[in-house]
């Protein structure tokens, strides 16, 4: 029973994971300039491998009752890591003089620097 | 603030050797003793607060934050999937109050993993965080959904 239900919520878990990295990939091809995109990129692709790993986690619990900590540490490194990157390669991007898309209807960073 | 947790251990290690059981459930029970005697004497030890009032804030800003997570992917997914895609795009300035280097870190990598924004750059004087926002309604809003929400959850945290 608990077997089951563990099983059916890991199922669920990565289905929706899954969908946030199409939807992810989706953005990509979609927005407009590199600082939209790496909204898509970095975030919602981050959360779909978290919930990925997530459901993984989840099913060999519910299958084996194996505990897999490598599985619990790698969820750890990309929650960590992800954001990061998706901060560094917007910041650089800015930095080089990319230009943002024309819909931008406020720029405080331009005044700043 | 450390010492509290280190005379909380060094109790539980005293109760093991008392009760001559090295188990590790001697260990929580003198543990949990532990944490009554430090309750009783926090008067006399350094730190304002009892310790593990940091750890539940830091719990409530955890669920905090899968909330927010998980309410604003749907708000990105909804922009992707518009038929015409009509963000409005933006980079706003969010003047923070933090001021240790942790504080400043963890609350950027909070707004960046919320979607919606993204931090940019942050100021040499550490007062002013550059916000990417992929669909901008008004300063006002933008700044203080982010104020109410993470920056006083964080200030909570690291009161001592």
């Amino acid at each position: 029973m608990i077997e089951t239900i563990l099983i059916s919520i890991s199922v669920i878990m990565m289905v929706i994971g899954a969908f946030f990295s199409l939807f992810a990939a989706l953005g990509i091809l979609r927005l407009p300039d590199v600082f939209s995109r790496a909204h898509a990129s970095g975030k919602a692709s981050t959360l779909g491998v978290m919930l990925i790993l997530t459901g993984v986690l989840i099913y060999f619990i519910g299958k084996d009752g194996h505990f897999n900590v490598q599985l619990l540490l790698g969820i750890i490194f990309i929650f960590i890591t992800g954001p990061l990157a998706g901060h560094l390669v917007s910041r650089s991007a800015y930095y080089m003089g990319v230009r943002p898309s024309e819909r931008t209807v406020r720029d405080d960073l331009k005044d700043a620097k | 603030m450390a010492i509290q947790v280190l005379i909380n251990v060094l109790l539980a290690a005293l109760w093991m050797m008392l009760s001559e059981t090295y188990t590790f459930g001697a260990f929580l029970f003198g543990y949990l003793f532990g944490i009554l005697f430090v309750l009783v004497a926090l008067p006399l030890l350094p730190g304002n607060h009892f310790y593990l009032r940091p750890v539940w804030k830091t719990i409530i800003l955890a669920m905090i934050f899968m909330k927010e997570l998980i309410l604003a992917n749907i708000d990105v997914i909804r922009i992707v999937l518009q038929k015409e895609i009509s963000n409005k795009p933006a980079f706003f300035a969010y003047p923070t109050e933090l001021k240790k280097d942790w504080e400043i870190t963890l609350l950027s990598q909070l707004i960046t993993l919320t979607p919606g924004t993204i931090v940019v750059a942050i100021s040499d004087d550490q007062k002013t965080l550059y916000i990417h926002s992929i669909d901008f309604s008004d300063i006002d809003s933008e700044v203080s959904a982010i104020k109410d929400s993470f920056e006083k959850a964080i200030k909570e945290v690291s009161i001592r």
